[in-house]
């Protein structure tokens, strides 16, 4: 499974940010192999609308199939999620992105 | 003549000036009372006249037909709103987020994208004494108000030969306040003398500047707050053209709904004061 975690910041310790659409990063985990992969998506404070489908067209080039983040996607953003089949987990607010894949494995995270 | 009333800040008094200016002006001119402020109008609150037409306003967005789209992607790396999505094996087209601009339409390479209308909203035509009125009104649920702003704006051209067009504008200096004003001859800023009201005076008077509008300031609510809003406009040597003052019959009769100008001479001075300013720019003759 391909993880995807809205982050403020990059590796393990980064904090969950509670955006979707503006999140500042996407860490995203590669159970697999365990591989850690972090992208900037500070590119899209420059766009005033559509951030949501944007975000939400990344996480989908990179094949993820799990999305964990804070308060969730907008109404835009959810159309394209779960139009590619991605599971959302949100109230990973306050956490760290290896608390939240903790979390997540605990199945304590919302969906 | 297109005048357009404006402010920066919201609640300084753009609907009580553009309500009683423009049936001021009605008894003697021909006017027509244009509500840009299309996700909120309420000229209607004021003015209640008899509906003589409705019209639905439409814009066009893409529809995907998927008979022969090959999935490209063109569609999307074209668009600079993200409307357009290649999500997996469909195209997904986000009409809120849509700008009309057709490029996704006319360069898909298939013809999978033909345009179609979208309701957003409605045009109101009314009719009070002799006083026309026109209202943009956009529907629930639709971000963009532009588009309505820019039809409503132009409804008098198609529909009604008057001389002056007064238009209640959206608050703020974003792209609803700039397509409000954009065409306008003179935009008069209602200004609010206070801190708060000041400071988005000055947001304003830099957009205008920047769009190279004359513009000209009315003060309301005269008698709160400082006259630091009076010295900037002097020290910008922006005509301030009248001062209503803050008086709470005014707020008692607009609080039901009621017009002032013909209840209390001191606004009605003050509109004559307008009056004379926009005379003398050469609108009335």
């Amino acid at each position: 499974m391909k993880i995807a975690f809205t982050t403020k910041g990059e590796g393990w310790d980064a904090v969950i940010d509670p955006r979707f659409g503006r999140t500042e990063y996407l860490v995203i985990l590669d159970e697999e192999s365990g591989i850690l992969e972090a992208i900037d998506n500070s590119g899209v404070s420059e766009h005033a609308h559509g951030a949501g489908p944007m975000t939400a067209q990344l996480i989908i080039e990179k094949n993820v199939q799990i999305l964990i983040t804070g308060n969730g996607p907008g109404g835009n953003a959810e159309r394209v999620i779960s139009a590619a089949g991605i599971k959302t987990f949100t109230g990973a607010g306050e956490m760290t992105v290896k608390q939240a894949y903790e979390a997540y494995k605990e199945n304590k995270l919302k969906t | 003549m297109k005048i357009a009333i404006a402010s920066g800040k919201g609640g300084t008094g753009k609907t009580f000036l553009s309500t009683n200016l423009s049936a001021f002006l009605s008894e003697t001119e021909p006017v027509v009372l244009i509500d840009l402020d299309v996700e909120e109008p309420n000229t209607g609150l004021f003015i209640k006249g008899d509906l003589i037409k409705t019209e639905n306003v439409f814009k066009p967005v893409p529809e995907w037909d998927r008979t022969n789209c090959t999935l490209c992607g063109k569609c999307q790396s074209v668009c600079n709103f993200h409307a357009v999505l290649k999500v997996k094996d469909a195209i997904m087209v986000f009409p809120e987020l849509c700008h009309s601009c057709y490029a996704c339409s006319e360069l898909c390479p298939e013809g999978s994208l033909p345009m179609k209308n979208e309701k957003i909203g409605i045009i109101n035509h009314y009719k009070y004494k002799e006083l026309d009125h026109v209202e943009g009104k956009l529907d629930i649920g639709q971000e963009q108000a532009v588009p309505l702003i820019a039809l409503t704006n132009d409804f008098p051209a198609s529909h009604l030969q008057k001389v002056i067009k007064i238009c209640d504008c959206p608050p703020g200096t974003a792209c609803p306040a700039v397509e409000s004003v954009k065409d306008a001859d003179l935009v008069i800023l209602t200004a609010e003398p206070t801190p708060f009201g000041l400071h988005d005076l000055k947001l304003m008077v830099k957009s205008l500047i920047i769009l190279k509008k004359k513009f000209a300031v009315v003060i309301n609510k005269w008698g709160v707050g400082n006259d630091d809003t009076l010295r900037y406009c002097e020290n910008m040597n922006i005509p301030v053209i009248a001062k209503i003052n803050n008086d709470r019959r005014i707020a008692e009769e607009y609080s039901t709904g009621n017009l002032v100008y013909d209840k209390f001479d001191f606004v009605r001075s003050e509109l004559e004061k307008i009056k004379k300013y926009i005379t003398d720019s050469g609108a009335l003759i």
